[in-house]
């Protein structure tokens, strides 16, 4: 492990097993997937719905749960300069973790707070869980300042969720998981179903606090634009799988993959309205998903040896990866 | 016929809270457009902006409370509902709340061709059918007995814009189409409506928050706050050159794709949507870079700069 990377997987796969009508139905989720993510940076997974993002997310959070399986593979956090491996810790151990060293920003805000108690509550009842010790006033007092701190109007913590909109709900939201200075925060589509405006003022709200902490973000969502404002190195999922890997400069104006070829070309920009083609088809089911490259039926340049075997990790400019037939076999025993 | 679909001064007011305490909501104030054939009119702005309750209205779903409608020039009658014409369809949020999951998703097809006595016979029935799945880029063969949970989203979005056009209509009211739908299969939806437009003389009512697609799509843009159309005229020059200061903001705040646009300045965000909406003069004077005193007094009134309609005091 690099000096500067805080989490790593090694070869991490977490499949929901399902029993459908007697069979069991296994979709890959999470199949064979080694990052590594830095220090202080913004780490942005890509890809449509339906291709594991989330699912990688609940992984690296330690947080698999039936019906996912930890099939294979390690995850590790660097806490306090020792490297532990995370899925074999006790679920006390675990729930240390939790929140203090690693915390989770769900998308829909709405199901996070108590709809029957004020929003101080939710906060005293976070407080007491992970800090502990603490009288009543002092408690408020830390909550009120860092809620000023964050540049949210303080009289929030006296309101009842239903009060606020959705993009200030999802910024109390934020501020509750950035509360006990975590080194990781994992954002699932955090901005996703906002408003271009409110959404705007939630991205800004999270560079603040990734600024003040100097911590880490791993961020999901499927806005590619959201990705190129915030993010420093950007992973693009398919089926299961990462395959391109880059510098964010990189995977907008160098894109290898055919794929992230497709993701970055159909978006529409201003001043430019040129015909933009959709990726064509649809994408995989992960439960049967298509031998090879699992992208190769919707791919343009589809080969022979795509349809058979999947193509390792190859790396054609500086800290950039990718895992293409046409960029070449990729490194051997490293498959992608 | 220059004008397919014409709201004028349509007010809908809602009242919320109980009979002592009541507050009223203006949804939408005294909004004027109107869509020509073979044209692509989009209706852009955030939630809250009243832009899916003029919607409504032109489809028949909620009565305005002042204004008209007119579809080729006829008055719409307060309780009939445009789209019943046949000349007029919609298309929804999100398709997987269009179809009843318990059937299957022809027989919708095979309801509106006996509704419309649009076929004589099964096989002509399906010929019809399996031509206007050919315009979105679907088969009869691979859909024909299956159930909405078999679809995709995108997928499904495309069979609802299928069945809409099984009765030619030449307006299609689209609320929201893309929003459920992923980015990368966005475009295929709007490509359609583009070629539903220059192939078949089809215009599209595109209501939407997104203002990209709306950019690559559409020929005059409207863009709402608060119940007020605050600009609109082309969309070159209402996108590319924004009057209003609202249209400015909003623009600025969509995401680019390039890493190279990120944002530099700071933003204030809205106090609550009511006090907003319940503001003396302009709604927007609140975030206004620009505001001045008269903003916060008067509503100010429509006036063309350059071709392009604007509800601003900056320029009265």
């Amino acid at each position: 492990m690099k000096d500067n990377t805080i989490l790593r997987t090694d070869h991490l796969k977490a499949y929901y097993v399902l029993d459908v009508h007697g069979t069991k139905k296994v979709a890959k989720a999470v199949d064979d997937i080694s990052i590594e993510i830095k220090e202080n940076e913004v780490y942005g997974i890509a890809g449509e719905s339906g291709c594991g993002k989330s699912t990688l997310l609940k992984a690296l959070f330690n947080s698999v749960e039936p019906p996912l399986r930890l099939i294979d593979g390690k995850v590790y956090y660097r806490v306090n300069w020792d490297e532990v491996e995370v899925t074999s810790l006790s679920p006390e151990e675990k729930r240390k973790l939790r929140m203090e060293y690693i915390s989770y920003i769900p998308q829909g805000s709405m199901s996070v707070f108590n709809p029957v108690q004020k929003i101080k509550e939710t906060y005293k009842d976070f407080i007491t869980s992970h800090v502990g010790g603490q009288s009543r006033d002092e408690m408020y007092e830390l909550a009120q300042k860092h809620i000023v701190e964050l540049g949210l109007p303080k009289n929030i913590l006296e309101t009842y969720p239903h009060q606020l909109s959705g993009g200030m709900r999802q910024r109390v939201t934020i501020a509750l998981a950035a509360l006990l200075k975590p080194r990781i925060m994992i954002g699932d589509e955090p901005t996703t179903a906002l408003d271009v405006i409110v959404q705007r003022g939630v991205i800004q709200l999270l560079k603040d606090i990734q600024a003040k902490l100097k911590n880490t973000i791993i961020m999901v969502t499927h806005d590619m634009g959201v990705h190129a404002n915030v993010a420093d190195r950007i992973g693009i999922m398919y089926a299961g799988k990462i395959v391109e890997e880059g510098t964010t400069e990189n995977i907008f104006e160098r894109p290898f993959h055919p794929y992230t070829q497709f993701l970055i070309n159909s978006l529409p920009k201003f001043g430019d309205k040129r015909d933009r083609e959709s990726v064509p088809g649809s994408p995989p089911n992960l439960t049967d998903l298509p031998g090879g490259c699992p992208f190769h039926p919707r791919c343009p340049h589809v080969m022979e040896i795509c349809t058979k075997e999947m193509p390792g990790f190859c790396r054609p400019i500086e800290d950039h990866r990718v895992a293409c037939w046409l960029i070449g076999e990729g490194e051997h025993g490293q498959a992608a | 016929m220059d004008k397919l679909l014409e709201v004028n001064q349509l007010t809908k007011i809602y009242a919320q809270g109980s009979l002592i305490a009541r507050t009223l909501i203006t949804a939408a104030d005294n909004i004027s457009f109107y869509i020509k054939p073979a044209e692509i009119f989009t209706l852009a702005g955030e939630s809250g902006c009243g832009k899916t309750t003029t919607s409504k209205i032109i489809l028949g779903f909620e009565e305005a409370s002042s204004g008209k409608v007119l579809h080729k020039g006829r008055e719409k009658g307060p309780k009939e509902k445009v789209w019943l014409t046949s000349g007029v369809q919609a298309i929804f949020q999100d398709p997987f709340s269009t179809f009843n999951p318990l059937r299957t998703v022809d027989s919708y097809f095979f309801e509106t061709v006996q509704n419309y006595k649009l076929a004589e016979t099964q096989k002509e029935a399906i010929d019809i059918i399996d031509t206007k799945l050919q315009m979105v880029g679907l088969s009869y063969k691979e859909f024909a007995g299956k159930y909405p949970n078999e679809f995709s989203g995108g997928q499904l979005q495309r069979i609802s814009i299928a069945r809409s056009l099984l009765t030619d209509p030449q307006l299609l009211i689209a609320d929201e189409p893309v929003s459920m739908v992923d980015a990368s299969l966005r475009m295929a939806i709007v490509n359609l409506f583009k070629k539903l437009r220059d192939e078949y003389g089809v215009s599209v009512l595109y209501i939407t928050h997104d203002l990209a697609t709306a950019y690559y799509v559409s020929d005059r843009i409207a863009i709402m706050f608060r119940g007020n159309i605050v600009e609109m005229g082309s969309v070159e020059q209402v996108l590319m050159d924004p009057k209003h200061p609202y249209t400015r903001l909003l623009r600025d705040s969509i995401p680019q794709a390039d890493p190279k646009k990120r944002w530099k300045d700071r933003i204030t965000l809205a106090e609550l949507e009511q006090d907003e909406y319940l503001r003396q003069g302009c709604k927007f004077a609140g975030r206004c870079p620009q505001v001045m005193d008269i903003c916060k007094q008067k509503i100010p009134a429509d006036v063309i700069v350059d071709g392009v309609q604007v509800r601003c005091h900056k320029y009265g």
